[in-house]
């Protein structure tokens, strides 16, 4: 992962808001992360957190109303996603950054073959006429592990096992040579095995396409397994962000740590009783005006109510945590 | 849940069982063939344990838990509970046995009917099966909400009002209503957060301790099934291909399914997950409508030998508690045999005898 260079794709201050007949949803604060080409940012936390809504935001899939993307900015390639028009974002949909959601049955369309979804996007951004998109197809089905590629674009996505339609929507996400893949649970509805499979292609072919990947899981193994960053969030906020070997190490946010003991771990001695987070999660009904964690945080003071702590740099480079509590030292910070 | 020293009594024993569910085909919808889905599976669960089953989507865990509780007419086998074989029960019969024996599901959402009261969904199988007065089911109701956690002052909230993790809970009350003694838990954290499924663990570990259940835990989390259980069964494609002690089959898998089923569970520990080998298996499960010839696992096994593709390997107790179906392993032990100058052909000697002669 290089470093130094210039990230293709910088989200600032990300807000969106549900408005809703029963009040309005603050789902994301003011969310803010960058990504570099070739690099796998991962991204973790429970049930609600504004994970999806996040990704949605940038490349304008929620339906408005209710959702309204109320500020920041989100620039890939020196345009801002947010200010586009809805043409130019399906442009930008289909060509420079591709997407895989989180249930691969309900997003291919079942009266269409497979060969045909994959061919739409090839004819339709890159120009291809049916022939060379054809073949593409064929190279991309074989690409994700697909065998005998040319007699399975003429199948129907019922044909295929639940594994195989997850890598076609892989597939197809790749289509265009993207520039940024987004997958939302890409393996929540697989077998281990067949999930290993598909952590390993996305390996190699990150390694092959360069592609800058962000990859949403409530499975901290595989952010750990594959990711180069990490980012938590809770409440419709980021938390903690950082390389992944730090954060693992050195997880600076109590969410972070609490969430890291309640994982039995299967290659680590078996401990007589699981740890839980006690507690509910936040209802983001209003702007957060205090931490979103302090009600469930063994570590809450006075001024976690009054104030909602800003993200702040610890320790090793990039490493930052929201958080009025210096984990390190155990006072505030 | 640490197994108890003295001989221990089995509460459930199965043999043989099958559930075939028969597929139909044609203009007269005649049954064309059979889906496998629980094809020969024999276990026993002994009183207070925890018996988990793992296994792939599909590969009949499910079907396996619902068949054991009668929720089907099963195709064979036999089902004793507690001495009393079932596998062979009219419904009425039946119904006399079911307090004992309760299930809790996966989805909390999908089995709460969402017009009744929490109160109405804990007390039903109360006015089902038992003789208590409205005043002593009522008091029923809230000592099961305490049990499992739940606010006394939520007994008249409808389900919609809670999360997740609460509507597990109410589940779980409903089904400790009639104080059984064996519970199939089918899937019951999947559906939650990791926060969240702790929390419900926790409290089915709790319940067992202070009721003397005995569980059959259904999950495909490797890491929570070693968590909770006490022995654990393997399924693959309709059978069983290893059953053993929690930790003899965590530390020391015997069948190649298992081990590239422990391999593939991704650690949340990136400096171990760097060292950690990986089994990547090829190919896809197979039908359960057509499974291969020979043993089930061949078309995907690492380490598939040529007689695996012609006979299925008997399922059997290659150490003490520790059943495997696997011809390395009966390549192993016919070695072993003939090493220690054993004389006559084992079963397995014999069915190798049979493949080839077919
Ligand atoms: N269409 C909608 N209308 C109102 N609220 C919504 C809508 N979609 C999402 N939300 C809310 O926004 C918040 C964030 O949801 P989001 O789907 O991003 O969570 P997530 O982190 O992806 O969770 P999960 O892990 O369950 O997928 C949640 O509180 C959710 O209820
Ligand atoms: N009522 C039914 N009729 C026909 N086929 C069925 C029926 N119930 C289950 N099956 C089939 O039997 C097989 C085993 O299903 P089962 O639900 O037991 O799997 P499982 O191991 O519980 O999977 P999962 O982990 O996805 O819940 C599957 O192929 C399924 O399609
Ligand atoms: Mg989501
Ligand atoms: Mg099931």
């Amino acid at each position: 992962m290089p470093d130094g260079s210039a990230p293709v794709l910088d989200v600032r201050d990300l807000k969106t808001v549900f408005r809703t007949r029963a009040g309005d949803i603050h789902a994301v604060n003011a969310v803010s992360f960058d990504l570099r080409p070739g690099e796998l940012l991962g991204v973790v936390g429970e049930s609600g957190s504004g994970k999806s809504v996040t990704m949605m935001s940038l490349i304008g899939l929620l339906p408005t109303p209710p959702a309204d993307v109320c500020d920041g900015t989100a620039m890939l390639a020196g345009q801002d996603l947010l200010r586009m028009g809805p043409e130019a974002l399906r442009a930008v949909r289909g060509r420079d950054i591709g997407f895989v959601f989180q249930d691969p049955m309900t997003s291919l369309n079942p009266v269409f073959t497979v060969g045909f979804q994959i061919m739409e996007p090839l004819r339709r951004h890159m120009g291809m006429d049916k022939a060379q998109a054809r073949r593409r197809a064929a190279e991309l089905l074989a690409l994700v592990g697909i065998p005998d590629p040319e007699r399975r674009l003429k199948d129907f996505p019922h044909q295929f096992s639940g594994g195989m339609r997850q890598r076609v929507m892989i597939a197809i996400a790749l289509a265009c040579d993207p520039k940024v893949l987004i997958a939302d649970e890409p393996t929540t509805a697989l077998d281990v095995t067949i999930q290993a499979q598909i952590l390993e292609l996305v390996k190699e072919l990150r390694a092959r396409l360069g592609m800058a990947i962000i990859w949403i899981t409530h499975d901290l193994g595989v952010i750990a397994g594959i990711a180069d960053r990490v980012m938590v969030m809770y409440g419709g906020q980021v938390v903690e962000h950082g390389r992944v070997r730090d954060v693992f190490a050195d997880p600076a946010h109590p969410y972070t740590r609490a969430l890291l003991q309640t994982v039995p771990k299967l290659r680590e001695p078996r401990e007589a009783q699981l740890r839980v987070i006690e507690g509910q999660p936040p209802l983001l009904g209003a702007h957060p005006a205090a931490c979103p964690f302090r009600a469930r945080c063994g570590q809450a003071f006075d001024r976690c109510a009054r104030e909602n702590p800003a993200r702040r740099p610890v320790g090793a480079q990039g490493h930052d945590v929201a958080c009025h509590w210096d984990h390190r030292s155990g006072a505030p910070a | 849940m640490s197994a108890p020293a003295r001989p221990r009594k089995k509460l459930v024993e199965v043999k043989n069982l099958k559930m075939h569910f028969p597929i139909a085909g044609g203009l007269l919808r005649r049954k064309v063939g059979a889906i496998k889905a629980v094809d020969d599976v024999s276990f026993d669960i002994y009183e207070g344990e925890t018996l988990g089953i793992v296994g792939e989507s599909g590969c009949g865990k499910s079907t396996c838990g619902r068949a054991v509780l009668r929720l089907y007419d099963i195709t064979e086998g036999s089902i004793r509970i507690d001495g009393t074989e079932i596998g062979t029960m009219g419904q009425s019969s039946l119904r006399r046995m079911r307090p004992a024996m309760q299930m809790v599901f996966q989805d909390p959402q999908a089995c709460l009917n969402p017009r009744m009261t929490v109160a109405g969904i804990i007390a039903e199988p109360l006015e089902e099966h038992g003789k208590l007065s409205g005043k002593a089911r009522l008091e029923r109701v809230f000592e099961l909400m305490d049990a499992v956690g739940l606010n006394r002052n939520f007994a008249n909230r409808y389900p919609h009002a809670f999360s997740g993790g609460q509507r597990q809970r109410i589940g779980i009350a409903r089904a400790l209503a009639l104080n059984p003694r064996f519970i199939v838990c089918d899937e019951p954290i999947a559906a939650l957060d990791v926060s969240i499924q702790a929390q419900v663990v926790n409290l089915l570990e709790k319940l067992q301790d202070d009721f003397g259940l005995t569980y059959m835990f259904i999950s495909h989390d490797l890491s929570m099934v070693r968590h909770i259980a006490d022995r654990v069964a393997v399924m693959y494609l309709g059978k069983i291909v290893e059953l053993a002690d929690r930790d003899a089959l965590y530390e020391r898998p015997l069948h190649p399914y298992t081990e590239a089923l422990m391999s593939a569970v991704p650690e949340p520990d990136p400096a171990l997950e760097a060292r950690v080998e990986r089994i990547i298996l090829k190919g896809d499960v197979p039908s359960p409508a057509n499974p291969p010839k020979g043993c089930n696992f061949c078309t995907r096994c690492p380490k598939v030998m040529e007689i695996c593709h012609r006979v299925d390997p008997p399922y059997r107790e290659h150490r003490p508690g520790h059943f495997v179906a696997c011809h390395l392993l009966e390549a192993d032990s016919a070695a072993h045999d003939q090493s220690a100058g054993s004389t006559g052909a084992t079963p397995t000697n014999t069915s190798i005898q049979q493949g080839e002669d077919a």
